[in-house]
């Protein structure tokens, strides 16, 4: 099991990384088999009617705009965000980044409720006010609803990125007569290109994979209309062609993001960063509170009155227990599915980052279209195969827990590449040079140094599957229910205040784990 | 230790019991919070044990065909009749004894399945903004001028496909293009679902929607100020269409006499006297308290249009137009 290269530079990837990055490249492409076997059922004719629709053209003008409109205003809130809490003086940084995190926890549907709940007949903002606003909807209505709770991803990137930079090029920047403005644009910024573009694709595959929102927005993108079909239609067949237009265009944002990704990024000077001196604000510290302030009023404030506003509407009981039961079992497969999430992506990303070849980055990109992949066309390739080859682990939790590793495994990917980027191959060379194995020097050198971000991708892996839909309805053994699924099961039957306590019961605890990637980031 | 081995006798003598007991398998595309009470109920009258499987219809429908005969499910609980049909190659054939007392309207003649409940299309509208001058006698007026608009839709809904379908077959299908065309030129508003249009009536949005019965019943009995309200068309008019929701016996399960025992009891009073009560919806067979909130069901099997559950089952028909005209 041991890498025999020993001190040699030029080493081949051994049997530990090869096997994990084996299953996850076979994972990976059972959707994507299955996808191409259902899509090649179409005849001719109905092929050619289903492909070239001009409606096609306007589901990818349409998801295209929205993607482009969520990657602004993400940027627009969290690169501010980000600078003041690693580079300004603005009081309770470490407060400003927890809370910067926590909209993560919102589920997509219960934050477009909320912006729907502020206005109409039910709204607060009539309840209380007797104003009955426009309803937010379409395109505008999509893009700030998924905005506001996928701009963390965004900001832990940057965040992360900021807190690692050498402040000393800046403060070489600021004495060689910079304004603090220039020095950002001319020396932060494009040392926190990486961030930004993984932290772009991620929010641009999520906004193309969301369901919750766009549906309650009436905004008809490829999610919709790949729903549609499986749902009114029982097409599986232009579901399938549609899923495989979707992934077309992921494919596309991969290739734009490896275009655009550059090379080195480790420090090359001796010693370590120090932590950068802050940027005093002075009299834009009242605009910096007021921006931060708006920033949690509508990410946090927003959804929590409106899961609190349900349940004050009702007067059923609530059943703690089953609130309770719900609660394990879902942290019974979350835990797990995130372990597995996280243990798979290492190999990869090691791969990746220190044996560049075709076949790696073919694998790194199969991962991200992977994720990519709509969950309930996951969900039914992963029946199809089940049942063809093992139909003992159908509906299993082993099954299930594969499912959600291989859905999920990208958000896993970011944090601990950026990492392994920062941390460069040296230490393992002079580990090896000392005469230990790869796979030791490893495990005594690198290894202490990605856990931090090992824990930040598996936390991120555990709150997807905490609000997880489609997969769990199909895939959880019978009478499995989690939280997500005692939300949809009284949704569906149009008892959105009975879903209330479940929905609370989601955000506070995917706010606790979301407070645990913080403890974990935030102590560099 | 001598605990330890009379537990594992305990354990070894329960073993062959356990496994004699009766248990089922369920997909049901009913909510959990609506229909679990009534299936805890029929675990306790008849000592069956029922193994449930939540999800969407569609969700549910769609995996029944991927799993085709190797289907784990013993029943299908579904919550419209257009996936019921969709099945309906899936399903085994019920004994026919098992639909005899069921009302006719919602029958299914080649007993594929057996409705559960029935319920209704209906108009809602704005208790504020609609005069009763402006009420419209059939679902066909809504293309005018005066309505331009001003009424909501849901054309991705089954209940609403199924409609479509019937309205082909009452009609025709150059009238139902005609109708759907004129619709969509008089500026229909596109929704979800029928929850969300009547949020949006009650929003200010839109003034009237085209929905399922036993939506608004959940909504005024939280708030009986709730500005809206429902209504029929005229007697016969298409826009008044039965439909149901229904239960059938997968094919490739090997517990077929235990889920027939489960569609009997679907279709006994406890079961209905629940369905009808608790979710706003029409009992589907003789002797069940109707619900008071909604118009009795002999006035509704007046008003409906006579047309058959089983001749609307061409969606892919339906589909095709609804994607022709741009809807899909």
């Amino acid at each position: 099991m041991t890498d025999i290269a020993g001190p040699s530079l030029k080493r081949r990837p051994s049997a530990l990384l090869l096997i994990p990055a084996a299953l996850v490249a076979a994972g990976m492409l059972l959707p994507m088999v299955y996808l191409l076997a259902r899509a090649l059922e179409a005849d001719a004719a109905t092929l050619v009617d289903i492909v070239f629709r001009e409606r096609n053209l306007r589901l990818l003008s349409n998801t295209l705009l929205l993607t482009l409109s969520v990657l602004a205003l993400t940027t627009l809130i969290a690169l501010p965000f980000a600078w003041l809490v690693t580079r300004s003086d603005l009081k309770f940084r470490k407060f400003h980044a927890i809370m910067g995190v926590l909209p993560l926890a919102v589920p997509g549907y219960v934050m477009a409720y909320a912006l729907m709940g502020l206005s109409g007949y039910y709204g607060f903002a009539n309840h209380y006010f007797g104003i009955r606003l426009p309803r937010p909807e379409g395109l505008s209505g999509s893009a700030i609803a998924l905005s506001l709770y996928t701009f963390p991803y965004l900001f832990l990137n940057l965040r992360a990125s900021m807190l690692g930079l050498d402040p000393s090029l800046e403060e070489s920047a600021r004495s060689l007569g910079r304004t603090p403005w220039q020095t950002f644009v001319s020396v932060v910024l494009p040392n926190i290109r990486p961030a930004l573009l993984s932290g772009w694709l991620v929010i641009a595959l999520y906004v193309l994979g969301d369901f919750g929102v766009i549906a309650l927005m009436r905004y008809e993108v490829f999610s919709y209309a790949i729903f549609t079909q499986y749902s009114g239609a029982f097409d599986r067949v232009y579901a399938a062609w549609l899923s495989l237009m979707l992934m077309a265009v992921t494919l596309s944002f991969v290739l734009i993001d490896a275009r655009l990704r550059g090379q080195r990024y480790a420090r090359v000077g001796k010693g370590t960063a120090r932590p950068a001196v802050p940027v005093a604000l002075g009299r834009a510290t009242p605009l910096a509170w007021l921006f931060v302030l708006l920033v949690y009023a509508t990410s946090l404030g927003l959804p929590l009155v409106v899961i609190i506003f349900w349940m004050g509407q009702t007067d059923t009981v609530v059943d703690l227990m089953e609130v309770a039961g719900a609660f394990y079992r879902t942290t019974a497969v979350a835990l797990p599915a995130a372990a597995i999430a996280t243990a798979l992506a290492l190999p990869v990303v090691y791969l990746t980052v220190r044996f560049p070849s075709r076949a790696s980055s073919a694998l790194d990109r199969l991962v991200y279209l992977g994720y990519s992949v709509p969950p309930l066309a996951f969900a039914l390739s992963m029946a199809f195969f089940a049942l063809r080859a093992a139909p003992f682990l159908y509906q299993s939790l082993p099954l299930l827990l594969f499912a959600y590793a291989m859905t999920f495994l990208a958000l896993a990917i970011g944090p601990i590449r950026s990492r392994l980027l920062q941390i460069g191959p040296r230490y393992e060379e002079v580990s090896r040079s000392l005469g230990h194995s790869g796979f030791a020097s490893f495990m005594l050198t690198t290894f202490p140094l990605l856990r931090r971000s090992l824990v930040s991708g598996g936390l991120l892996v555990f709150i997807m599957v905490v609000k997880e839909l489609p997969i769990t309805f199909l895939l959880a053994p019978i009478g499995y229910s989690t939280l997500s699924t005692a939300v949809f099961s009284r949704t569906s039957e149009g008892m959105m205040v009975e879903a209330a306590p479940y929905a609370l019961a989601i955000v506070l605890f995917a706010s606790l784990f979301v407070g645990l990637i913080l403890r974990h980031e935030g102590q560099r | 230790m001598k605990k330890f081995l009379a537990g594992c006798v305990a354990l070894a003598l329960s073993m062959p019991a356990a496994a004699l007991a009766e248990e089922l398998v369920i997909y049901s595309g009913r909510g959990e919070s609506l229909v679990a009470p009534i299936i805890a109920q029929f675990e306790a009258d008849t000592g069956i044990k029922a193994n449930v499987r939540y999800a969407g219809t569609s969700e549910l429908a769609t995996l029944l065909q991927e799993e085709g005969g190797q289907s784990p499910a013993d029943v299908f609980w579904a919550q419209d009749g257009g996936s019921l049909g969709a099945i309906a190659p899936l399903f085994a054939d019920l004994p026919a004894e098992v639909n005899e007392g069921v009302a006719p309207a919602f029958r299914n003649v080649n007993n594929k399945w057996a409705p559960t409940s029935g319920r209704s299309r209906t108009l809602v509208y704005s208790t504020e903004r609609v005069a009763d001058a402006d009420m419209p006698a059939s679902i066909t007026d809504l293309t005018n001028e005066k309505y331009k608009g001003r009424v909501a839709w849901a054309p991705t809904n089954g209940s609403f496909q199924a409609f479509v379908t019937a309205f082909r077959v009452a009609h025709g299908d150059d009238a139902a293009k005609t109708w759907l065309e004129g619709m969509i030129a008089n500026d229909a508003k596109v929704y979800r679902n029928n929850g969300t249009q009547i949020e949006a009536i009650a929003n200010g949005e839109v003034d009237f929607g085209l929905v399922n019965n036993y939506y608004l019943g959940r909504y005024i009995a939280r708030d009986d100020k709730f500005p809206v309200a429902q209504t029929h068309f005229q007697a016969g008019d298409i826009g008044n269409l039965l439909n149901v929701a229904g239960a059938g016996i997968v094919a490739a399960s090997d517990n077929q006499e235990t889920a027939r025992k489960f569609i009997d009891y679907l279709l006994s009073t406890t079961a209905q006297q629940y369905i009808t009560l608790q979710g706003n919806e029409y009992p589907v067979v003789p002797g069940i308290i109707g619900n008071a909130t909604l118009e009795p069901f002999a006035k509704l099997q007046e008003i409906s249009p006579k047309i058959d559950i089983d001749q609307i089952s061409d969606l892919e028909g339906t589909l095709a137009l609804l994607r022709e005209v741009g809807l899909l």
